[in-house]
């Protein structure tokens, strides 16, 4: 069974409709890279899939249970949303750390938040911090991060914020992690070292969505990969197809200006 | 200059005794305004439109009247035309009416500010909570609070600097603070009369006391200095 089964999604924002109808499903472990010309979009589909935007119509399956059809008002009750929203983890194009926090406690504060939900909390407080600390500090020392952990983002390079900024979406082991341009906002230099912590994780089969302009990374690390223009998929199938010969005419057009610049 | 080391002892007693009457009032208003003005800014900022355009209507009548005016209305209107003299006669019901009208001038200041603090927050703070399973309640307490009161800090010092200069304004009401205090050697008071010196030097108290405040908020700027 597929770990995410998204059917025509449709958003609009009053009269633009940005998404028009949007479909795709994924496997566990895999990995599919989101290419497409901005305002194509692909932000807009993972604020959907992360409960940012509501959809106009469509629906979102996650391990087979509905968690979103815009058909079925009982699934889209605000009290459930949250909940429904750690199905997935978003890592946003520019880091959005809490600038309050320090590298660790970015990483442990909404598991230490969600923690107090759990029936014994009070009497295993303590024991359920330590894990989260422990947690947070292997995944921020998987991101390359050991000798950071104390900081504060304005401590930090643009690339090790992503870092942490990924670990922090890992930290609530979402069934799928989302990434909208992560190195879009970063110096090559740093955007390898960001890449090169996604592409561990894809090795070590993360499901992810990557929305990314690195086509030499996409090919490289997905499984698939969705080619989108106004709104809807253009093209979707094999990196090496639909980078290396793409059948549409408007993919081919797309990645000609990509390996112009 | 023998005269006024005679007089000083005396003077600076009673000024003492005004003083404590402003620095009640620079409390009072404190403490009320600054949690108001957070009520007044959530007002303004509501979806629900009647209640933030009344909110920012009242705000603006309040920003654009001379706080001596909103006084004397306060403390004049209920009895001279409602012929309901709400204050009483005496020193308490005067403090009540110039608290009122602090607290409430106050806060819509305060309101501006808030709103221009929270506002001012990038929207990826909060969708980086909601992201994270936050509810709205721990992304206001444990996420975007510390941010606002980061921001606001310079431009709250600057109006509770001019809050403790304000204070003075209550004397328009015979308020017993430092100026009404300083102003009786004039007309004669425990036995000094034409003395205007102690008027004058009322100011050395305020300047003292914005002193100790500007420190106090130089410091609690400084102790969030440590992100940005
Ligand atoms: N909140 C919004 N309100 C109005 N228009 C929006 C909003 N968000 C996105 N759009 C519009 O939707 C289109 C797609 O945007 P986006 O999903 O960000 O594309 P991409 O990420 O592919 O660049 C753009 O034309 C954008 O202007
Ligand atoms: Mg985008």
């Amino acid at each position: 069974m597929a770990i995410l089964d998204v059917k025509d999604i449709r958003k609009s924002f009053g009269q633009t409709q940005v998404l028009k109808g949007i479909g795709f499903s994924l496997e566990r472990g895999q990995v599919v890279s989101v290419i497409g010309s901005s305002g194509s979009g692909k932000t807009t589909l993972l604020r959907c899939l992360n409960f940012l935007e509501r959809p106009d119509g469509g629906s979102i399956a996650v391990n087979g249970e509905i968690l979103f059809d815009a058909a079925d008002p009982a699934t889209q009750r605000e009290a459930e949303i949250r909940r429904k929203r750690l199905h997935f983890g978003l890592v946003f194009q520019s880091f959005n750390l809490f600038p309050q926090y320090t590298a660790l406690e970015n990483v442990t504060l909404a598991g230490r938040l969600l923690a107090k939900e759990e029936p014994d909390y009070k009497t295993r407080k303590k024991e359920m911090f330590e894990r989260i600390d422990a947690e947070a500090r292997r995944l921020l020392a998987q991101m390359g991060l050991s000798d950071r952990m104390n900081n504060y983002p304005h401590q930090l390079s643009g690339g090790q914020q992503q870092r942490v900024a990924i670990a922090r979406a890992l930290a609530l082991r979402p069934d799928i992690l989302c990434f909208d341009e992560p190195t879009s906002a970063l110096d090559p230099e740093l955007t390898q070292e960001v890449l090169r912590v996604i592409r561990q994780l894809a090795e070590r089969q993360t499901t992810m969505i990557i929305v990314t302009h690195e086509m030499a990374f996409a090919r490289d690390v997905s499984s698939q990969v969705i080619f989108m223009d106004g709104g809807v998929v253009v093209e979707q199938g094999e990196p090496a197809q639909v980078i290396g010969a793409p059948t549409q005419a408007r993919t081919r057009q797309f990645l000609d200006s990509y390996s112009q610049n | 200059m023998e005269l006024i080391l005679q007089q000083m002892p005396v003077v600076i007693r009673s000024l003492n005794v005004g003083f404590l009457q402003t620095l009640r009032l620079f409390f009072v208003t404190g403490l009320g305004a600054i949690p108001l003005g957070l009520v007044i800014a959530l007002g303004s900022m509501s979806r629900f439109r009647p209640l933030s355009l009344l909110t920012r209507f009242v705000v603006w009548v309040v920003r654009g009247t001379p706080l001596m005016i909103q006084l004397l209305i306060i403390y004049y209107f209920p009895g001279r035309v409602l012929n309901n003299n709400i204050w009483g006669s005496g020193e308490a019901g005067r403090f009540l009416a110039s608290a009122i009208a602090f607290i409430f001038n106050y806060a819509c200041y305060f309101s501006e500010i808030y709103r221009g603090g929270i506002q001012s927050i990038p929207k990826g703070q909060q969708e980086a909570g909601l992201v994270l399973g936050m509810t709205r309640s721990q992304i206001f307490f444990k996420i975007t609070l510390l941010q606002v009161i980061k921001r606001i800090v310079p431009p709250m010092s600057n109006e509770i600097i001019t809050l403790v200069k304000d204070t003075a304004l209550a004397r328009i009401i015979a308020l017993q603070e430092i100026i009404w205090a300083g102003q009786s050697f004039l007309k004669g008071s425990s036995g000094i009369a034409g003395a205007i010196w102690p008027l004058f030097f009322t100011a050395v108290y305020y300047l003292a006391f914005t002193g100790v405040v500007t420190l106090v908020l130089g410091r609690l700027e400084k102790r969030l200095d440590y992100f940005r």
